[in-house]
C-alpha cells in the first residue's frame, strides 16, 4: 500500500539557530490515526512546519502522495497545504470576529477544492458542526463567545470541512481537563473516519496514546 | 468578494477605532469639498448678480467697494452722485439703458433702493434675462403713483407681503432702525419674480418718493414738524426732482465700447467718479479672496493627509495584535498575498466609508450655511453635486489611502512569511 506521507532524512536550521535540528523519519498510510508524543524543544513545531509546507529542509525528503513538497515554490507549497491539510492549533484557533460558521467554512475561501469536495459548503459545515456534538444555537454565535472546548471542536470541525488528506493536530486537547479530552478524541476519530482522513495527533499527554492505530516518538531524536 | 468581507468583519470587530478613524477622514473630506463648493458658488452667484451690466458707476472710490455696495450692500457709499451727471451719461451715445440708483433707506433690515422704472424694463441679471415682474401691474405701469413699492421675491416671502399691503420704511439702513418714515407709508404694487440675485432682498421705490422721504431730512434726522404728507407730497410730485444718487447701472449698445466710455467716466470733469466694469472688479475680488482660499485649500489637504494618517496608525497598533490572525489564515490555506490584500481592503473600506460620509458633511453644511449667505449678500446656494474633477480628486485620496496601506500591508506580508504557522500570542 502506497503511503500518504513519507519523511526521509529531514534536516533544517531555523534563521539564527547554530545547530540544525535532524528529524526522524516518518510514514503514514492512507486513513491511519498515528499518535506522535512530543514534548516541548522535541523539534515538533520544526516538524510541523515542514509537513505544513511553510519552511523548506536543508537536506532529506518530504513526499505527499506522489507530490515532493520539498521542492515545490513557497505558493506552491501554500496552494497544497490549502487542499490537503487541516490544522488544529492546541488553542485559539478561530478568529474572534467570525461566527462559528464563518469560521468552519474558512478553508474553502482559499481553497477551490476543498470547497468542491464539500458538495455544498454550508450543508458540510452544519453535518460537522453537529458531529462535533456543537448545538445550533451555537453556530450564529462569535467564536469567542465560546467555551475553550467548544473552540476547540470547532476547530476540529474547521480541519475536517472538504475532507483533507491529512488532519495534523498539534496538542488539541492540552487546553482541556481530562474528561473533555476523551470526549474531544472520541469526536474527533468518529469525523476522521467518516472523511477518511489521515490523522497525524501530537502531545505530549501519553494517557491518550494507547486509542491511536499507531505511536511515535519525537524524544530519541534530535541533536 | 470573499476577502472583501472578510476584511468588513474584522473592522466591525474594532468598530470604535474605526469610526473614529472615518469620522476622521469625513471631517478632512468635507472641509476639502465644502471650501471648493462655496468658492464655485459664491463666486457663480456674484457673477450672475453683475452679468447683466456693463459698467457701474459711482462717486470716485475703490473698485471693489463700489462694487460690494451698489450691488451687494455691502457697506456704504461715502460720497453721492449729482443728478445731473445721471442726465448727461444717459445721453452718451453708447448708453443703451441707464438705472440710477439712490439708497438710505431700509425695511426691517432689507435694502430700499430708490430708481426708475427704467429698472424694471433694462435690467439685466444672469445671461442677459430682464426682471419680471411676478405679481401685480406690468414694468410699464411701475410707480404710477408716488407712494407704491415693488419687492423682491424674497422679501415677500419672509415679511409674508403680498399686493395691497401697506409698509413703512426706515431711515438708514441698519437692521434696527429707530427713525421711520411714519407719515408717508408705501403700498406693494408688485412682486418680482426671483432671480438668485441680490435683487430678490430689496425693495423698490421711486426716485421721487425717495426724495418725498427726506424732505425735511436734510441734515441726516427729520427737522421738527419739516416733513411732507402723502397728500402734499403727491400734489409736489412734480417739483420733487431728485438731486444726488448713490450709483448708476450702465447697459451699453455694445460692449466693445466699455472702456471707452470707463475712461472718459473716469476723467469727468464735474465731479469725481469712478466706473467700473463688474466681471473685471469681481476678478479682483477674488484674487484677494483667493489667498484665503487658497490656505483653507492647502489646510483641508493637510487634514486629509491627517486622517490618513491617522489611519495608518490605526492598522499598525492592531498589527501586532493581530499577528494571531493572520497565523490562524494562515493554517487555513490563506496565502501571504491574501493577508496583504485583507489589509488594503480595509484601508480601502475605511477610506471609502470617510469619503461618502465627507460629501455628506460638505453637503449638510451647504445647507446650513445657504440661509446664512442669502441673508448675508442675497447669494442663492443650490445643493450641489461635486463636479466631476471633484470626484477625480476624491479617487485620488482614496487611491492614497490604498497606497498608504501598503506598509501595514507588507509588514504582514514579511511577518506571515518569517512566522510561518506557528501561533505566537
Amino acid at each position: 500500500m502506497n503511503s500518504l506521507l513519507e519523511l526521509t532524512g529531514l534536516r533544517y536550521t531555523w534563521p539564527g539557530a547554530e545547530a540544525p535540528i535532524a528529524l526522524p523519519d516518518l510514514s503514514l498510510s492512507p486513513g491511519e490515526k498515528v499518535f506522535l508524543y512530543g514534548p516541548s524543544g522535541s523539534g515538533k513545531s520544526t516538524l510541523l512546519a515542514l509537513i505544513g509546507g511553510l519552511i523548506a529542509p536543508d537536506a532529506g525528503e518530504i513526499v505527499f502522495s506522489d507530490t515532493r513538497l520539498d521542492t515545490l515554490k513557497p505558493s506552491q507549497r501554500d496552494r497544497f497545504r490549502a487542499d490537503h491539510l487541516g490544522i488544529i492549533f492546541q488553542q485559539f484557533n478561530l478568529l474572534p470576529w467570525l461566527d462559528v460558521k464563518a469560521n468552519v467554512v474558512l478553508p474553502c475561501q482559499f481553497s477551490p477544492r476543498r470547497a468542491r469536495q464539500c458538495g455544498d459548503v454550508a450543508d458540510a459545515a452544519v453535518q460537522l458542526l453537529m458531529g462535533m456534538d456543537l448545538e445550533s444555537e451555537l453556530w450564529s454565535r462569535r467564536a469567542d463567545a465560546l467555551s475553550v472546548g467548544q473552540q476547540q471542536r470547532v476547530a476540529a470541525a474547521r480541519a475536517l470541512i472538504g475532507r483533507p488528506d491529512l488532519i495534523l493536530a498539534d496538542e488539541p486537547t492540552s487546553a482541556l481537563d481530562a474528561d473533555r479530552r476523551q470526549i474531544f478524541v472520541d469526536l474527533l476519530f468518529e469525523q476522521v473516519e467518516h472523511s477518511a482522513s489521515t490523522l497525524l495527533f501530537v502531545s505530549h499527554d501519553q494517557a491518550l496514546a494507547s486509542r491511536f492505530d499507531r505511536q511515535l516518538s519525537l524524544e530519541d531524536v534530535g541533536e | 468578494m470573499r476577502l472583501l468581507t472578510l476584511a468588513w468583519h474584522s473592522l466591525v470587530n474594532r468598530s470604535f477605532a474605526v469610526i473614529l478613524t472615518v469620522m476622521t477622514i469625513a471631517f478632512s473630506i468635507g472641509l476639502l469639498v465644502m471650501v471648493d463648493q462655496l468658492r464655485q458658488e459664491v463666486r457663480e452667484g456674484f457673477y450672475r448678480s453683475v452679468s447683466g451690466v456693463d459698467l457701474i458707476v459711482g462717486a470716485r472710490t475703490a473698485p471693489i467697494q463700489l462694487l460690494l455696495y451698489s450691488v451687494f450692500g455691502v457697506g456704504s457709499a461715502t460720497n453721492n452722485i449729482d443728478w445731473e451727471t445721471f442726465q448727461e451719461l444717459q445721453r452718451q451715445p453708447e448708453v443703451d439703458w441707464a438705472v440710477p440708483m439712490a439708497l438710505g433707506d431700509s425695511h426691517q433690515g432689507y435694502r430700499v433702493m430708490g430708481t426708475t422704472r427704467a429698472f424694471f424694463e433694462q435690467f439685466k441679471v444672469g445671461d442677459q434675462e430682464g426682471l419680471v415682474i411676478q405679481y401685480g401691474q406690468p414694468a410699464t405701469a411701475v410707480f404710477e403713483d408716488l407712494f407704491e413699492v415693488v419687492i423682491g421675491a424674497q422679501v415677500a416671502k419672509q415679511l409674508g407681503y403680498t399686493l395691497g399691503d401697506e409698509i413703512v420704511l426706515s431711515h438708514g439702513t441698519g437692521r434696527v432702525s429707530l427713525q421711520s418714515h411714519d407719515a408717508l407709508p408705501f403700498k406693494v404694487t408688485g412682486v418680482l419674480a426671483p432671480t438668485g440675485t441680490p435683487i430678490d432682498q430689496q425693495l423698490f421705490v421711486s426716485l421721487r418718493a425717495h426724495r418725498a422721504l427726506h424732505v425735511g431730512w436734510e441734515s441726516g434726522v427729520q427737522r421738527p414738524g419739516a416733513g411732507l404728507d402723502q397728500e402734499s407730497a403727491r400734489q409736489s410730485a412734480d417739483a420733487l426732482q431728485p438731486e444726488t444718487l448713490t450709483a448708476i447701472f450702465l447697459g451699453l449698445k455694445t460692449r466693445a465700447a466699455v472702456f471707452g466710455l470707463q475712461r472718459r467716466v473716469n476723467e469727468y470733469r464735474v465731479e469725481p467718479l469712478s466706473a467700473i466694469i463688474p466681471g473685471i472688479t469681481l476678478q479682483e475680488l477674488w484674487r484677494i479672496s483667493g489667498v484665503a482660499e487658497q490656505i483653507l485649500r492647502v489646510v483641508a489637504a493637510l487634514v486629509v493627509l491627517t486622517g490618513l494618517l491617522g489611519m495608518l496608525t490605526v492598522l499598525l497598533t492592531t498589527l501586532n495584535e493581530r499577528r494571531r490572525e493572520m497565523a490562524i489564515l494562515r493554517a487555513n490555506g490563506a496565502r501571504p498575498h491574501h493577508i496583504a490584500m485583507l489589509l488594503v481592503m480595509e484601508a480601502g473600506l475605511i477610506a471609502l466609508a470617510g469619503i461618502v460620509l465627507g460629501v455628506a458633511l460638505a453637503l449638510m453644511a451647504q445647507w446650513a450655511l445657504a440661509p446664512v449667505l442669502l441673508d448675508r449678500l442675497g447669494i442663492y446656494l443650490s445643493l450641489q453635486w461635486p463636479a466631476l474633477w471633484q470626484w477625480g480628486v476624491l479617487g485620488g485620496i482614496w487611491v492614497a489611502g490604498l497606497l498608504v496601506a501598503l506598509v501595514p500591508a507588507s509588514l504582514a506580508y514579511r511577518r506571515t512569511l518569517a512566522d510561518g504557522m506557528q501561533v505566537r500570542s
